[in-house]
């Protein structure tokens, strides 16, 4: 009996232990993982990796970069927030809500796209937005899908009392939309181009009217990239150069691009149709421009109003202003005594600049 | 009894310890002074923006949907169960059928289930009837073969119909049996309604977890489980008592054997 609890005991050690680390501590390290998962504007992280490119950037920096994919997306920004990786693939506004609110300091690192058109609210045997008051709206809640209804709602002087939000994974939205209580949804591409083929599917608004908001970044860790410049470094690298590769018309490009859709259960039209919702930043320069414009700053106001609005900012949060967000010109939205998220062009400038 | 529970949450409370010490905004393991604050949120304090209290109404909405679901399970079970494992022409036509819908995973038909019962509350019934049913159904069957057969064919003797060897034979017996049944497809209820109510919900504990998910509540998302966990524990016991209490017989007989 005593040996079993003894035994016990012991295990219960591991487990306290196992438990609590995975806490990023501030050092230099060679090792490094980056999660990124299925989205337009991430697959070209999987065929960096699959290409070599990825470990071709670590290598000239001397560092190891594991780049693990994930099939459930905010699967992956819990395991960075949980510090289980050192960079992660999200949204602005998912970056805000999860790690930089449960206080883990996160730098936009690249700025890859906007959503321009990909997100979409689509009614069934309905044409206006007006139509959606009363209506019951299947979404994934708390998603950028609900962020763009919210948005929309506001452009015709509506709020979300007026109708009634069903969480629904989008992993189910297709079927959700064919069964017949189903008569408005808000999801993201591919599935927005699946159910607009569909009888009586009619987009109302998407990501386009609202262009810049919906931004997808690869996000890291404030603290590593700090102490290991070499890590931003060559994943700013890795990216850029497989950007060009996919931006060129040559065959190499539209063999990348295909590669790239047949990861994401597609192929080369239906990426490119994908593609063409999508405002990549190619060049860095762009990411640049984009990153350092005024703009960003007026997004973000509008997505932590959002956020804070459905006590996501954390129970209990005094305003808006709780979590601080800082810009490339050093201002800062928020608490400046508690930055948690940096939009940060220094290593896109670099890659601009060919000085990587 | 109690020591493996103690240091169980002595392991985590030393986890979170080492954790909130680096981050003190760190979400994964909130301290237990932030899990009573959660608690005190939920269940007693109404939600801001709808003014329910959400712990209470989330549960109300879970074993409406359960309760609903494991008793109509239960009675296609016994029904079913009873007939194919009595009567030999039932048990050949269906007994192959049955096994082969037990193992059809449910979770892999969802867009079916969807399309045809609609995304209301009878496809989160029909996900936890067909999870556990034909499980029932295949259970009962075999008990019902176990019983002994001169029982069976002294009834018969005495010109008794199978109407009648089915309810005053077989269904007797049965009842204890079938909360046997029932004991062991809880926890794969539970399992159904969670998966059903995290793929399209309003309400619901699992809902509720899968939603606060997306920003890794775990101040929340750890009272709710355990809370879950107790009421399954909780429905278990009632169960084991009730066939202890309502039918003696089959706790002396099982003891005996």
């Amino acid at each position: 009996m005593k040996r079993v609890t003894l035994l016990f005991a012991s295990l219960m050690t591991c487990l306290s232990l196992t438990l609590g680390a995975g806490v990023a501590n501030a050092e230099e390290k060679t090792q490094f993982k980056l999660a990124w998962s299925i989205y337009v504007g991430w697959m070209p992280w999987g065929w960096a990796e699959d290409q070599g490119i990825v470990d071709k950037w670590a290598d000239k920096y001397g560092i190891e970069i594991d780049v693990v994919q994930f099939n459930d997306y905010i699967e992956s920004i819990n395991q960075y927030t949980a510090g289980g990786f050192d960079a992660v693939t999200a949204t602005n506004m998912d970056v805000l809500a999860i790690p930089s609110v449960g206080g883990v300091d996160t730098t936009a690192l690249i700025v890859g796209d906007f959503s321009n058109g990909n997100d979409a609210i689509i009614l069934k045997d309905n044409e206006t937005l007006d139509a959606l008051a009363g209506q019951n709206v299947n979404l994934v809640e708390l998603s950028v899908s609900h962020y763009l209804l919210a948005r929309a709602l506001e452009t015709v002087g509506k709020s979300e009392k007026d109708l009634t939000v069903v969480n629904t994974s989008d992993a189910d939205m297709i079927a959700a939309f064919q069964s017949e209580d189903v008569t408005a949804v808000a999801t993201w591409n591919p599935l927005v181009a699946e159910i607009l083929a569909m009888p009586g599917a009619h987009k109302v608004f998407d990501s386009s009217d609202i262009p810049g908001e919906i931004i997808d970044l690869t996000a890291v860790n404030t603290q590593t990239l700090s102490d290991n410049p070499a890590f931003g470094k060559a994943l700013a690298g890795a990216w850029y150069e497989t950007m060009a590769i996919m931006a060129s018309d040559t065959p190499e490009g539209a063999e990348a691009r295909a590669a790239m859709g047949a990861a994401s259960g597609t192929d080369l039209a239906g990426y490119d149709f994908q593609l063409a919702s999508t405002q990549m930043f190619y060049a860095p320069a762009d990411a640049v421009a984009f990153t350092t414009s005024p703009d960003i700053s007026t997004t973000m106001d509008a997505v932590r109003t959002f956020l804070f609005d459905r006590g996501l900012l954390g129970e209990g949060a005094p305003s808006v202003d709780v979590v601080g967000i800082a810009f490339p010109d050093g201002t800062v939205l928020g608490d400046k005594g508690n930055v948690k998220m940096r939009f940060n062009s220094e290593y896109m400038s670099m890659a601009a600049d060919g000085s990587l | 009894m109690l020591l493996p529970f103690a240091l169980l949450l002595i392991a985590y409370a030393v986890g979170s310890e080492i954790r909130l010490s680096d981050n003190p905004n760190d979400k994964l393991l909130p301290s237990f002074p932030t899990l009573y604050e959660a608690v005190q949120r939920m269940a007693f304090e109404p939600d801001k923006r709808t003014g329910n209290y959400l712990l209470w109404q989330d549960t109300v909405a879970s074993l409406m949907r359960l309760s609903i679901g494991v008793l109509v399970a239960t009675l296609m079970g016994s029904i079913v169960g009873i007939a194919v494992g009595l009567i030999p022409y039932v048990n050949r036509t269906m007994s192959a059928f049955i096994s082969v819908l037990a193992m059809i995973p449910p979770l892999a038909v969802l867009p079916i289930l969807f399309i045809t019962f609609g995304l209301g509350e009878l496809a989160k019934i029909v996900l936890i009837v067909f999870g556990i049913a034909p499980f029932m159904m295949r259970d009962i069957a075999l008990r019902v073969g176990e019983l002994p057969s001169e029982q069976i064919v002294k009834a018969q003797t005495l010109g008794a119909s199978t109407w009648h060897i089915a309810w005053r034979i077989v269904l007797p017996q049965m009842w204890p049996r079938i909360i046997d049944a029932l004991r062991l497809s809880l926890g794969t209820a539970w399992l159904f309604l969670i998966a059903a109510e995290a793929i399209a919900a309003q309400s619901g504990l699992g809902y509720r977890i899968f939603l606060l998910r997306r920003y890794l509540a775990m101040d929340v998302i750890l009272p709710y489980v355990a809370w879950i966990t107790f009421l399954a524990v909780l429905f278990d016991y009632t169960l084991q008592k009730f066939q202890i209490i309502a039918f003696p017989w089959f706790a002396v007989g099982r003891s005996s054997e």
